[in-house]
C-alpha cells in the first residue's frame, strides 16, 4: 500500500474552519471533517471519527504535542496533525 | 494473545503461564516473544502453548512491531499461527478495543474474547454487559481480572471449547464483498482463500508480506489496477462502517452514566508533567535519579563482587598446584569473567528503574515531552525509549526502535543509539577515572569522580543528537511519519514484571557477555602465554644475557614482561602499535583495544590478563586491575604510564568507538542490509580515533 500519497479525499468547506490546534486548553468541540488521508486513517482507528466529541486536555511545552481526550481516553499528536481535524463548537 | 497497548495483555499472560514463561525471538526476526504453557481442562489437549504478541490497534499496520503481528494472523502456516485467538479487551475503553476484535473474528479465526478492567469501567461509571455483549458478537466472551487472576480459569474453558467446537459470528462484521465483490472473488480465486476480509487483507497489504513471493505481489498489484481499487479509501470506509456497528453493539451492552469531562488524578497529573517548567524540571530530576542510582547505590555492591572475585582467584591461586592450567583459570577466566560481574548491580539497577519509567506510565509523557526537541535532530519522540535504554545496552535498545513507524527516524535512531554510553563502558569508566581524577569533593558535596563520569555520559548523549543531525542532512526522505500516540493512565508498577524483567536482563546479559569474556579471555591468554617458535625462549635468554649479576627471583618480572612482549599477541600489539602511537597508547593496550572490538567490555579482563601474565608469579595474589594500572611505567619517561592525557584519550575513544559485535549484528538484522553496521562502525570508530588523537595531543 503506498502511504505516500498525500491527495485529498475529503472535500474542506471552507479554509477558516478550525481545527484541533487552534483549540484551548479544556475546550471542547465535535470532529467535522479529517482533511488529510494518510493522517486521517490512524486518527479514524483511534476514535477520531467525525461527530465524535473531543477536548483539548493539554499542551506539551512550545505547544507541541497536544493531548486530546477523546472517547474515554487521552491520544496525543503533533500539532501538524491536530490541524487536519477540522473541528465545530 | 492480542490487544491493545496498555490493555492488561501481558498481565492476563502472565496469570496464565505463570513465571514459568520465556523469552525467545519470533521466527525469522529477533523481535522477543514471550512464550508459555498453560494447563488447560480438557483430558485432549492437557496443555497450550501461549504466545504474547506485541500491541496493536488495528490490522494495518503503522511501525515494524505492528507489522509482525498481521503476519503471524494472516498466514496459516505460520509457526506462532493460533489455534484459538485470544483478543483481550479494556472494558473502559470498549469501542476501540472492539475495532482491532471485529477485524480479528473478521480473518476467521476462533475466537474468546477476555473483557479486562471492569474495575476501571466501574469506577468510570459504566457498566458493561457482558452476556448481552457475547449476544452482540457472536463469540464467547469472559470476564477477567488480569491483575487479580479472577476469571482465568472461566477463560480457560472457553478455550477449550473454541478448540472443541469453534464459534464463529454469524456474518462478517464488516465485508469487503459487498463493495468490491469482483476483486473479493477473483483474490479468493487465485490464492485458495476462503474467507472475504483476509482475502481483502492480501490484496491490500501484500508488499508487507514478507511470505509472498515477487510474482505474487506482482499478481496482487495487477488485481488492483484491474479493479480500480483504492486502498486508502477502503480502509476509511472500514474503519468508520466498524465503528457504527460497535456503536451498536455498545449501546446494547453498556451503560454509560459517564460524566462529560472527569478530571482524574492521571490526567491532573499530566498538566504537571507536562508542564513548559515543571516537566523539564521533574524529567531531569529523574534522570539524576537513574545516575545517582547507577554510581552511588550500585558501588557497595560492585565493590563487594570485586572484593568478592579478588578473594577467590588469590585462593585459587595458592590452593591449586602451579602451572598453565592453573594460569589460565585465574589469569585468564576468572580475571575475564570477574570484569563482568562487576557491573551486575548496575544494569539490575538501571533496568530496574527503566522498566518503572515504562510501567507506571511515565515513558509516554517523555516521548511527548521531547518530540519537539528530537524532531530537531532528525529523530522523534518515540526515539527517547531507546536512548535512555541505550544506557543500558544498544542491543535491546536498538530492538526498541521497532515502535517507530517512520523509516528515516527509526534508521536514524539505531545508528546513533550505540553513541550512548552503555553500561559495558561503565566498567571502563571507572577505572580510568580513579586512576587519574582526584578523589576530591566540589562545594563540598559533589564528588569530582561523578561529575568526570557524567561528563562522559553527556559527551555521549551530544554526540547521538549531532551524528542523527547530521545524519538528518544526509538522509532524505519524503516519508511522513505520525506521532498519534495513546497517552495510557498512570497505574501502579506490577511488581512482578518488574522484577522479572530485571532478572531476565541481567540473566542474559551474564550469559550472552560472559560467554564472549570467557572466549576471548582463553583465546588471549593463549596468544600472550605463548609465542612463535622460539622466541619467547630467546627473550628469556636476553633478559637473562643483560643482568648477569641477579638472580632468577629477582628477575620474575623482567622476565614476564619480556616472555609477554615475545608472544604471538604483544608481537601483534606491536604490530599495530605505530597506528596507534599518535593517540597515546602502547603495545599493551593496543591489545586490549583489538579484543575490545568482539566486546567492549573486555576491556578490563584483557587489562587483568596481561597485566598479571606480565608480572610473573612472585606478584602478591589478589591485586586489583586498578592497582595494576596505577603501578604500570612509561619505559621511555620512567613516570606513570597511566598519564591524564593517555588516560582521557582513551575514554574518549571507548565512548566513541563502535566495539560490540552484538550491536553490529543487531544493526544487521533489524536494517537487513550490510550497510548500515558498515556505516555504523566507520563512522563511530573514525569519530573516536579523530578525537582521542586531538584530545591526547592538546593534553599531552
Amino acid at each position: 500500500m503506498n502511504l505516500n500519497k498525500d491527495k485529498m479525499s475529503y472535500p474542506i468547506t471552507t479554509m477558516t474552519m478550525r481545527s484541533v490546534a487552534d483549540l484551548k486548553v479544556g475546550e471542547r468541540a465535535r470532529i467535522t471533517v479529517l482533511n488529510d488521508q494518510f493522517t486521517s486513517l490512524k486518527l479514524l482507528e483511534m476514535g477520531c471519527l467525525p461527530g465524535t466529541e473531543v477536548c483539548l486536555h493539554c499542551k506539551a511545552p512550545l505547544g507541541d504535542p497536544i493531548c486530546l481526550n477523546v472517547s474515554g481516553y487521552c491520544l496525543s499528536m503533533r500539532r501538524s496533525e491536530a490541524a487536519t481535524i477540522l473541528i465545530e463548537n | 494473545m492480542i490487544g491493545n497497548p496498555n490493555a492488561g495483555k501481558s498481565s492476563l499472560f502472565n496469570q496464565l503461564t505463570g513465571l514459568r514463561q520465556k523469552t525467545g525471538n519470533f521466527p525469522g526476526v529477533t523481535m522477543e516473544r514471550k512464550i508459555g504453557q498453560t494447563p488447560l481442562p480438557d483430558e485432549t489437549t492437557p496443555t497450550a502453548t501461549v504466545v504474547d504478541l506485541p500491541g496493536i490497534y488495528s490490522i494495518y499496520p503503522k511501525s515494524p512491531d505492528e507489522q509482525l503481528v498481521t503476519e503471524i494472523l494472516v498466514n496459516v502456516r505460520h509457526p506462532d499461527y493460533p489455534a484459538v485467538a485470544i483478543v483481550v479487551v479494556d472494558a473502559s475503553n470498549l469501542r476501540r478495543n472492539l475495532l482491532l476484535f471485529t477485524q480479528i473474528a473478521d480473518l476467521g479465526l476462533p475466537v474468546v474474547l477476555a473483557l479486562n478492567m471492569l474495575d476501571v469501567a466501574q469506577a468510570q461509571f459504566q457498566d458493561v454487559n457482558a452476556v448481552r455483549l457475547a449476544m452482540q458478537l457472536g463469540v464467547p466472551v469472559v470476564r477477567v481480572n488480569a491483575r487479580t487472576g479472577d476469571g482465568t480459569d472461566l477463560l480457560r474453558q472457553a478455550i477449550v471449547r473454541q478448540l472443541q467446537q469453534p464459534v464463529f459470528p454469524a456474518s462478517l462484521f464488516h465485508d469487503p464483498a459487498t463493495q468490491h465483490p469482483d476483486l473479493i472473488a477473483d483474490a479468493k480465486a487465485g490464492y485458495a482463500l476462503t474467507n472475504n476480509y483476509l482475502a481483502a487483507q492480501y490484496v491490500i497489504q501484500h508488499d508487507g508480506f514478507s511470505f509472498l513471493n515477487p510474482a505474487q505481489r506482482q499478481n496482487f498489484d495487477a488485481l488492483i489496477d484491474r479493479h480500480k481499487f483504492v486502498e486508502a479509501d477502503f480502509q476509511a470506509t472500514e474503519t468508520i462502517a466498524r465503528y457504527e456497528r460497535i456503536g451498536r453493539v455498545v449501546a446494547d451492552a453498556v451503560t454509560d452514566r459517564r460524566p462529560l469531562n472527569q478530571p482524574t488524578w492521571s490526567q491532573q497529573l499530566d498538566r504537571i508533567l507536562l508542564h513548559p517548567v515543571w516537566g523539564y524540571l521533574i524529567f531531569t530530576g529523574v534522570l539524576f535519579l537513574i545516575f545517582q542510582a547507577l554510581f552511588a547505590w550500585a558501588q557497595p555492591f560492585a565493590d563487594g563482587i570485586d572484593a568478592g572475585v579478588a578473594w577467590l582467584n588469590g585462593s585459587l591461586k595458592t590452593q591449586l598446584p602451579a602451572g598453565p592450567l592453573t594460569d589460565l583459570l585465574t589469569d585468564g577466566v576468572l580475571a575475564g569473567i570477574g570484569g563482568v560481574l562487576l557491573f551486575i548491580p548496575q544494569i539490575a539497577f538501571l533496568f530496574l528503574l527503566i522498566s518503572l519509567l515504562e510501567e507506571s506510565g511515565y515513558m509516554s509523557r517523555v516521548m511527548v515531552l521531547m518530540d519537539r526537541i528530537m524532531r530537531r535532530f532528525g529523530l522523534n519522540g518515540r526515539s527517547v525509549v531507546p536512548l535512555i535504554s541505550g544506557v543500558a545496552c544498544a542491543v535491546p535498545a536498538i530492538m526498541a526502535t521497532r515502535s517507530i513507524g517512520s523509516r528515516r527516524d527509526r534508521l536514524i535512531t539505531i545508528l546513533v543509539t550505540p553513541l550512548m554510553s552503555c553500561s559495558a563502558r561503565l566498567p571502563i569508566y571507572t577505572i580510568l577515572i580513579a586512576l587519574v581524577v582526584p578523589e576530591q569533593r566540589v562545594l563540598g558535596l559533589i564528588s569530582l569522580q561523578g561529575l568526570a563520569l557524567m561528563g562522559l555520559y553527556l559527551l555521549g548523549l551530544i554526540a547521538a543528537l549531532l551524528a542523527a543531525w547530521v545524519l538528518k542532512l544526509v538522509l532524505k526522505t519524503n516519508e511522513r511519519s505520525l506521532f498519534v500516540m495513546e497517552l495510557p493512565t498512570f497505574k501502579l508498577p506490577r511488581w512482578n514484571h518488574v522484577g522479572l524483567t530485571v532478572f531476565d536482563s541481567v540473566w542474559s546479559f551474564v550469559v550472552e557477555a560472559g560467554r564472549v569474556i570467557v572466549a576471548i579471555s582463553i583465546v588471549l591468554w593463549v596468544l600472550a602465554s605463548y609465542g612463535p617458535g622460539d622466541s619467547m625462549l630467546r627473550a628469556e635468554s636476553r633478559v637473562r644475557a643483560e643482568n648477569p649479576t641477579r638472580t632468577a627471583e629477582t628477575l620474575d618480572n623482567e622476565l614476564a614482561s619480556a616472555r609477554l612482549e615475545a608472544s604471538y599477541a604483544g608481537q601483534f600489539g606491536h604490530f599495530i602499535e605505530p597506528a596507534i602511537r599518535p593517540l597515546g597508547y602502547d603495545w599493551k593496550i593496543g591489545i586490549a583495544l583489538l579484543s575490545s572490538f568482539a566486546a567492549r567490555e573486555v576491556f578490563v579482563g584483557t587489562m587483568a590478563t596481561i597485566y598479571s601474565i606480565g608480572a610473573g608469579d612472585t606478584d602478591e595474589t589478589g591485586v586489583t586491575v586498578r592497582e595494576r594500572l596505577r603501578a604500570e611505567r612509561n619505559p621511555e619517561t620512567g613516570g606513570p604510564m597511566y598519564t591524564p592525557a593517555l588516560a582521557a584519550s582513551l575514554l574518549i575513544f571507548y565512548v566513541f568507538a563502535m566495539m560490540c559485535m552484538s550491536t553490529l549484528v543487531t544493526t544487521y538484522r533489524e536494517t537487513r542490509t550490510l550497510k548500515w553496521p558498515l556505516v555504523q562502525l566507520v563512522y563511530m570508530t573514525a569519530l573516536a580515533y579523530l578525537s582521542a588523537f586531538l584530545v591526547y595531543q592538546w593534553l599531552k
